[in-house]
């Protein structure tokens, strides 16, 4: 055997943390290949800067009310013009980007965390627990996503952290669904066998385990669900149900657009168009994600 | 031979498009299959045997190309033959017989419609008839009850039915050519036997041309007349069957003869390997592709590629190797007899393992049955299994598949426990359930599984696998000396210190089977449980595993159970062997006394199906009618009864067999006494 062997020359240990590294890099120089994707990145980042950087670029406050400058169409001073109260609709839009990003952010991280839990968990466990709570998730999935938001919002009232709760409520059952049938694939594999055989802790097996092989499928499906929590935060403040006023928020600016239309319309086409370009982004993203995980994990 | 050619293939090279550039996977082939000819193609896994059987059919992947060379089939050029001029080719003269027969089979259409499709094409005739030829065909391939059977989907008839039928579909339209890729791999033994006899007799019958492809020398050896072996790419050897096998004169043929696992008496031996993996397909070297694994390369062998020489001993032999007339002479001889292991194995007096009356049923039933109270439907897979294992021995378990045996493995190791019954490890009873055995118990037993390819976690390097399992199972252990413990481990499964940094993608699957074994080791365990630890590896691989848990056993003092369905791995490595069907032990005895007579009806069938890689043995299977019973629904009396060529009346049917004594600890589950079925087997095949 000895002979087929490289000498025993030290060879620097790759850590998992740089293999990782290396990971990371390589899935952001194949984004880099495809121009759909790049296009998707570079939106994305657009839209991250606009909103850390929203009082330096904003030139006005969001609820600043300009006396005398009322619906006046773009201009130099004004770019996106100004609404029917005379507020800067760049400014408001620039602010805005912070709601509609922060939100989804917040509940895909949630659901991300309490969905890949269930989901690891039951698809390990398998057997009568797989099967309860299985048929309960199924349940939750059954119900129409905008109508449980709009009775809940309704009855808790709405707050960022209420939004928060219900599209987290609503996108863990989906999440957990997804890692539960990746698990499958894995649970019966001899790796996870072997831990099971020297006693390992259930968190052991599941996080350290499990874990691993299905986070290529959990990044994918967490960038589904970032763009699809973009579009229901923005449904519910068109709703009236999203942060409320005089915060800006898109959804509830192409609602009061909507009435003045024909005074001012653009106030409908720059709220509208920034959701559009902030949603197309994130799935070109998603669908370059979605292409490279997919092809790793079968390559490992 | 006597035939014309049907087809001819000279100076092939095809090239695949890899990252790295344009990459010849088969270099300069050339070969020539007669009419009524079996040409066996073996070879290892790469060595380019399925480019070049779907290759000279010009069926090629995209990224693939022919960029020297002729095919000839039938005196017609083909190497450049447009496309839908192969098609009419395809199917009718040139037909396939793939290694996945379900996967080849369509799932929505019934058998029947399958092959009519077939003629229907080509031949143009009308659907009744093409369904009359079916079910003739289907006749000719022995599938009992054929008009019933081609109306059936795919998935509801048994494995080897299904690859009748793929046989079926490949000769239906009377091909002059068949090539049959790996038919027999994802078969029984038993069954395997009655396809190879299929084979030879259809071939026979029809005067046709056969490419038989197969990495297995037993089957290559008692079916083909004439057999070219790869290497690399690149034809090694080519010679009739006979003078292949008993005067090989290239070495990789030599050796890998040698590297076969074989019953050996004494506990000691060892199996010949060949050192080091076959390298990849963008690795190749200018010199000869086996100089880096030979025993007897010199330096010209690594700087020139050798010609392919006619040996000029009759038509067709010839051999690639700078050195063949030194073999053939006998001036350079090939060590091929068995070596010796260090240190004494033999057994120890008392047993590390004995498991009582195990049983384990599978239930079926879903959510909807359990709510429903519907009458469960169980799958026996253990019926009152009993073993005991003594310290520093193997026990080998074989049998079919659906036997029980990987259920056993798996109730002993705790991962699927049994529903009841007794396990005294090291004669203490411990808990059936994984979950309840106590880190000692748990480090006692360790595994070795049978997919080298999923039993490393992708994420984890070989030196993190193994340090984890050492520190949860020896938690007393320093830093230091779990890290000595590691480089010992992987010096004992011969792996340099430097794959402990390494990932699991970047080890082949001999290497991973070894950490897989070093693992298992890690913690000094008293019983090592190997399910089928090599059936998923090379030839030449396999017996260096093989090997492996030979000298482990005697530097550990180990016991295994090792699992196979591989007599010939179990022969050679275990001390007693259990023969399994259906959930039952049907004979106990050991290694020597199981592999003699008398043997139960079943084993002696196992046996006789095994085949032998000696084409001068005459080698008559005895062929076991029909598939398993369902183990849904087991049949009364002895569960081997129906298809028990050695029946012998109303008895077997009704009243389960008692265990009879045939010497020694050997006993076998018969209603015939053991010295009537010794001098019934003296006698020969029924």
């Amino acid at each position: 055997m000895a002979a087929t062997n490289p000498p025993a020359t030290p060879v620097p240990a790759p850590s998992i943390v740089s293999r990782g590294w290396r990971a990371v890099r390589g899935a952001f120089s194949e984004i880099a290949r495809r121009p759909l994707s790049l296009i998707g990145l570079v939106l994305v980042v657009f839209f991250i800067v606009l909103a850390l950087l929203a009082p330096v670029i904003a030139p006005y406050n969001f609820d600043q009310i300009i006396r005398g400058a009322a619906r006046q169409a773009p201009s130099a001073e004004h770019v996106f013009g100004t609404d029917m109260l005379g507020r800067d609709i760049f400014s408001r839009v620039v602010y805005g980007s912070r709601e509609i990003l922060a939100i989804p952010a917040a509940t895909t991280a949630l659901s991300l965390i309490f969905g890949a839990s269930i989901g690891l968990f039951i698809g390990f466990r398998g057997g009568w627990v797989d099967s309860i709570i299985s048929r309960v998730l199924d349940a939750l999935l059954s119900i129409p996503a905008l109508l449980l938001a709009l009775v809940m919002l309704a009855t808790v009232g709405s707050s960022p952290g209420g939004i928060i709760a219900v599209i987290v409520l609503l996108y863990t059952p989906i999440v957990a669904r997804v890692t539960r049938s990746s698990v499958l694939s894995v649970r019966s594999t001899g790796y996870v066998e072997a831990a099971r055989l020297r006693g390992e802790s259930l968190g052991y097996i599941l996080f350290q385990e499990l874990l691993p092989a299905v986070l290529p499928a959990l990044i994918v499906e967490g960038a589904l669900r970032f763009s699809y929590a973009i579009f229901l935060t923005a449904s519910l403040g068109f709703l009236g149900l999203g942060v409320q006023p005089p915060s800006p928020d898109w959804g509830r600016m192409v609602n009061e657009a909507r009435d003045s239309f024909r005074i001012t319309p653009w106030s409908l086409w720059f709220p509208t168009g920034a959701i559009a370009l902030l949603i197309i982004g994130v799935n070109l993203l998603s669908d370059g994600l979605r292409r490279i995980f997919r092809r790793e994990g079968q390559g490992l | 031979m006597s035939g014309k050619p049907v087809i001819q293939v000279r100076d092939l090279t095809l090239e695949y498009k890899l990252k790295s550039g344009w990459t010849p996977a088969i270099r300069d082939i050339s070969l020539t299959v007669y009419e009524g000819q079996i040409h066996g193609l073996v070879g290892e896994s790469g060595s380019g045997k399925s480019t070049l059987a779907l290759g000279l059919m010009r069926y090629m992947a995209a990224n693939a190309r022919i960029t020297a060379g002729t095919i000839l089939f039938d005196g017609q050029d083909i190497t450049h033959l447009p496309q839908n001029e192969l098609r009419k080719l395809w199917g009718k003269h040139i037909s396939l017989v793939p290694q996945d027969a379900l996967a080849a089979l369509n799932p929505s259409l019934k058998i029947g419609q399958q092959i009519a499709e077939i003629v229907r094409l080509h031949e143009g005739i009308s659907s009744a008839e093409a369904h009359a030829r079916a079910v003739e065909m289907l006749n000719q391939v022995r599938i009992p009850d054929p008009e019933q059977v081609s109306r059936r989907y795919a998935h509801q008839i048994s494995g080897g039915q299904q690859q009748r039928v793929t046989i079926a579909m490949a000769l239906i339209a009377r091909p002059k050519l068949l090539i049959l890729d790996e038919p027999t791999t994802s078969l029984d033994v038993t069954t395997q036997a009655s396809i190879i006899e299929l084979v030879r007799d259809l071939m026979r019958e029809r005067n046709a041309a056969a490419l038989y492809v197969s990495h297995d020398l037993g089957v290559v050896a008692q079916l083909c007349d004439h057999v070219t072996v790869l290497y690399g790419g690149e034809v090694m050897a080519t010679a009739p069957v006979v003078p292949l096998f008993t005067r090989p004169i290239h070495p990789y043929t030599i050796s890998l003869l040698a590297s076969l696992p074989r019953h050996t008496q004494a506990t000691e031996t060892r199996l010949r390997t060949i050192e080091g993996a076959a390298p990849a397909l963008d690795m190749r070297t200018t010199g000869c592709a086996f100089a880096a694994r030979c025993p007897a390369a010199l330096d010209k062998c690594h700087a020139a590629r050798p010609p392919l020489e006619d040996v000029g001993e009759g038509p067709d032999r010839y051999v690639r190797c700078h050195r063949w007339r030194e073999i053939a002479d006998g001036t350079l001889v090939i060590e091929t007899a068995p070596g010796q292991t260090q240190g004494d194995s033999a057994p120890l007096p008392g047993h590390v393992l004995k498991a009582h009356d195990l049983n384990k049923t599978f239930n079926v039933s879903g959510m909807f049955e359990l709510l429903t109270e519907k009458e469960r439907t169980g799958v026996r897979a253990l019926n009152d299994v009993s073993i005991s294992i003594r310290a520093r021995s193997t026990l080998g378990v074989v049998g079919e598949s659906g036997s029980g045996k990987t259920t056993l493995a798996r109730a002993i190791i705790g991962l699927e426990p049994a529903d009841d019954g007794t396990i005294d490890l090291m004669n203490q009873a411990i808990s059936l359930n994984l979950n309840g055995r106590t880190r000692d118990e748990l480090r006692q037993m360790q595994m070795i599984f049978q997919n080298p390819n999923d039993s490393l976690n992708p994420y984890r390097t070989v030196g993190d696998a193994l340090a984890r399992t050492i520190k949860r199972l020896s938690p007393d252990l320093t830093r230091d000396a779990v890290r000595a413990r590691v480089l010992s481990l992987l010096e004992a499964v011969r792996l340099t210190p430097d794959y402990a940094n390494r990932f699991p993608n970047e080890l082949s699957g001999g290497e991973k089977q070894r950490v897989g074994i070093a693992r298992a080791f890690a913690a000094q365990p008293s019983l090592v449980i190997a399910d089928e630890p090599t059936s998923a590896l090379d030839v030449s691989v396999q017996a260096v595993i093989l090997n492996l848990l030979k000298d482990l056993r005697a530097r550990e003092g180990v016991s295994y159970l090792f699992i196979s369905h591989d007599l010939r791995a179990v022969s050679y490595l275990a001390d007693w062997i259990v023969v399994m069907y259906l959930g039952q032990i049907v004979e106990v005895g050991d290694a020597d006394q199981v592999y003699a007579l008398p043997s139960h009806p079943y084993t002696e069938a196992l046996l006789s199906a095994l085949p032998t890689p000696d084409p001068t043995v005459n080698h008559m299977p005895i062929v076991l009618e029909g598939d398993p019973p369902s183990p849904r629904n087991l049949p009364t009396g002895c569960p081997f009864h129906t298809r028990c060529p050695r029946k012998i009346g109303k008895i077997c049917e009704t009243d389960a067999p008692p265990w009879q004594d045939a010497g020694g600890d050997h006993a076998i589950r018969c209603h015939i006494p053991a010295d009537e079925l010794l001098a019934i087997q003296s006698k020969g095949a029924p």
